[in-house]
């Protein structure tokens, strides 16, 4: 069985060719289009080091079936800078020390990005922790996450303020 | 995995007639359907994707007042309605404890509601499950079983249906819609799971086949939206199931309480609806006293079933808390962490 799908990875169209019904959107991301930003932790929705964002929704790429994404317009954590220049959020994260190993980050950034869309924290620091739990981090860098999301949140602002 | 074959059908008619094949499942957010998959305990010979089936995801309200939720309508978007929440905020808060935003995004209200009755022996191939193999025994009978049933189970097995939604939608009186190979037809909420009995493998009063079309709920159910809270213990703040929940929702004549609604998650296989609890509650006042009568009366059924006694006191204490929250009133807007019980009600509260 051939099936075939069309998807927009980080403003690029791509037609992607499955051989196999089984393919979740990260191992195609992370396999078949090399992009292995998005990471796998549990596999299981368990700990959003696979978040994406998916029509501009965060959602855990490990429980997402491919073949039921066709058209979807998908957003890693590669698309998001612009050339050299960073997105805010990661620019607050590395100004926030909110990463120690690194390996749940680009889960952590997709889900702030998705967070700061849905618009529903304000700047309540407890509203921000409860709207991450999705996404765990081994290494306990919550502090500076919350401080992050803030942060990049007034940044994201005032950039918007100055046009 | 195993390996399936794939349908995207494009209208409610063409899905129904593909999933009477033998070994088919529908296919909506995923979030539990491919979590089973993956581990092995569920492998449907074919997948049919609904998820793109066209107008179920609205949320409308009916000539009559009600309000119909499509099936396909993600668990935030309908959380994040403000209408909804505004109607029947113990259902916003509820779905706001529940998984995580990620899945929230993506898991659908049809799949709430069809998301299995489970436990950790049912995900573990090497244990004995009459769940995942009926007649194989239940090894949670002897085993981890703090946070099993302690209401309707029975010998065959004693795990907990984990849904928050459900537990509001047992209390409002919500109705299933459904649609299948024999027509279409509704569902009273309480009527739609099952207890285990001798046959834990069938959890709900769907047919092979039957898809959720929509979920109802009457136009009194929004009679109780200035007091209704939902209460959630976890075993961390937040992205845990719950030990026990509550959900309490509570209409006033002037002092006396007129009308309440009272529901249980995590006790029973089934979102447990607390009925005796209600008609303790029905022309009194809203005290302490009155509170506690009603839990013990919610749990006067109630027994361990393995190392569980705890969780009936839990579940005494955390519907006196969802009653004790509801009588002080909605707050204005959802607290910061939804159903806990340790968010303070001081300041936001309103009463109208
Ligand atoms: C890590 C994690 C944490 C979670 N925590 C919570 C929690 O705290 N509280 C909570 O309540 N839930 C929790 N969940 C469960 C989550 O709410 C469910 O997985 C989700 O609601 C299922 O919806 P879905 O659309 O993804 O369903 P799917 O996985 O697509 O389907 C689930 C089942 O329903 C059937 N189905 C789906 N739609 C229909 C329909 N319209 N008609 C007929 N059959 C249908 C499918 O065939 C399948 O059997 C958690 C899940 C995960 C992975
Ligand atoms: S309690 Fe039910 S689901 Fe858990 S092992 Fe026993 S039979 Fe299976
Ligand atoms: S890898 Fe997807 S949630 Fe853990
Ligand atoms: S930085 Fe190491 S897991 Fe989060």
């Amino acid at each position: 069985m051939t099936l075939s799908i069309s998807l927009t990875v980080n403003g690029l169209a791509r037609s992607i060719t499955l051989d196999d019904p089984r393919v979740t959107l990260l191992d195609l991301l992370r396999e078949r289009l090399d992009l292995t930003g998005a990471k796998k932790g549990c596999d299981r929705g368990q700990c959003g080091a696979c978040t994406i964002l998916v029509n501009g929704r965060r959602i855990n790429a490990c429980l997402a079936l491919a073949l039921s994404y066709d058209g979807a317009d998908i957003l890693t954590i590669e698309g998001v800078a612009q050339g050299d220049e960073l997105h805010p959020v990661q620019s607050a994260f590395i100004d926030h020390d909110a990463l120690q190993c690194g390996f749940c980050t680009p889960g952590q950034i997709m889900s702030v990005i998705g967070l700061l869309r849905e618009a529903q924290t304000g700047n309540d620091p407890e509203r921000i922790r409860e709207a991450m739990s999705g996404n765990l981090c081994r290494c306990g860098a919550y502090i500076g996450i919350t401080e992050a999301v803030l942060d990049a949140q007034n940044r994201m602002a005032d950039a918007e303020g100055h046009r | 995995m195993n390996h399936f074959e794939y349908a995207k059908p494009t209208t409610i008619a063409e899905a129904i007639k593909l999933g009477q094949a033998s070994g088919a499942a529908f296919l909506a957010g995923g979030t539990n359907l491919l979590d089973l998959m993956k581990g092995g305990v569920t492998h449907p010979g074919s997948l049919i994707d609904i998820a793109h089936l066209p107008g179920l995801d609205i949320i409308e309200t009916l000539g009559d007042g009600s309000v119909r939720i499509g099936a396909l309508v993600r668990n935030a978007d309908l959380a994040h309605d403000p209408d909804f929440a505004k109607k029947f905020p113990a259902i916003a808060e509820a779905l706001l404890s529940g998984a995580s935003a990620q899945l929230r995004n993506v898991a659908t209200v049809g799949g709430n509601l069809l998301q299995r009755t489970r436990c950790a022996y049912f995900y573990d191939l090497a244990s004995a499950c009459n769940k995942r193999a009926p007649g194989a025994g239940c090894d949670a009978r002897g085993g981890e079983n703090r946070g099993h049933a302690v209401l309707g189970w029975s010998e065959a097995c004693i795990a907990t249906n984990p849904s928050d939604f459900c537990v509001p939608l047992a209390a409002l009186d919500a109705v299933v819609e459904i649609d299948g190979p024999a027509g279409r037809r509704d569902i009273p909420f309480e009527q739609f799971h099952q207890l285990p009995g001798t046959t834990p493998e069938r959890e709900t009063a769907l047919a092979p086949g039957e898809l959720i079309i929509a979920v109802r709920l009457p136009a009194t159910a929004a009679e109780f939206a200035a007091h209704a809270r939902y209460v959630k213990l976890r075993e961390r703040t937040s992205y845990a199931f719950a030990v026990v929940s509550a959900v309490a929702a509570l209409r006033f004549d002037g002092p006396t309480i007129g009308e309440a609604r009272l529901a249980l998650g995590s006790v029973a296989a089934k979102p447990w609806r607390a009925h005796a609890a209600e008609a303790v509650l029905v022309g009194g006042k809203p005290s302490a006293d009155n509170f506690r009568r009603a839990a013990e009366a919610a749990l006067a059924d109630a027994k361990p079933s393995g190392a569980n006694e705890a969780k009936i006191e839990l579940a005494r204490r955390i519907l006196v808390r969802a009653c004790t929250l509801a009588a002080l009133g909605t707050p204005e807007r959802i607290p910061a962490l939804p159903a806990s019980p340790f968010a303070t009600p001081a300041g936001a509260i309103i009463h109208d």
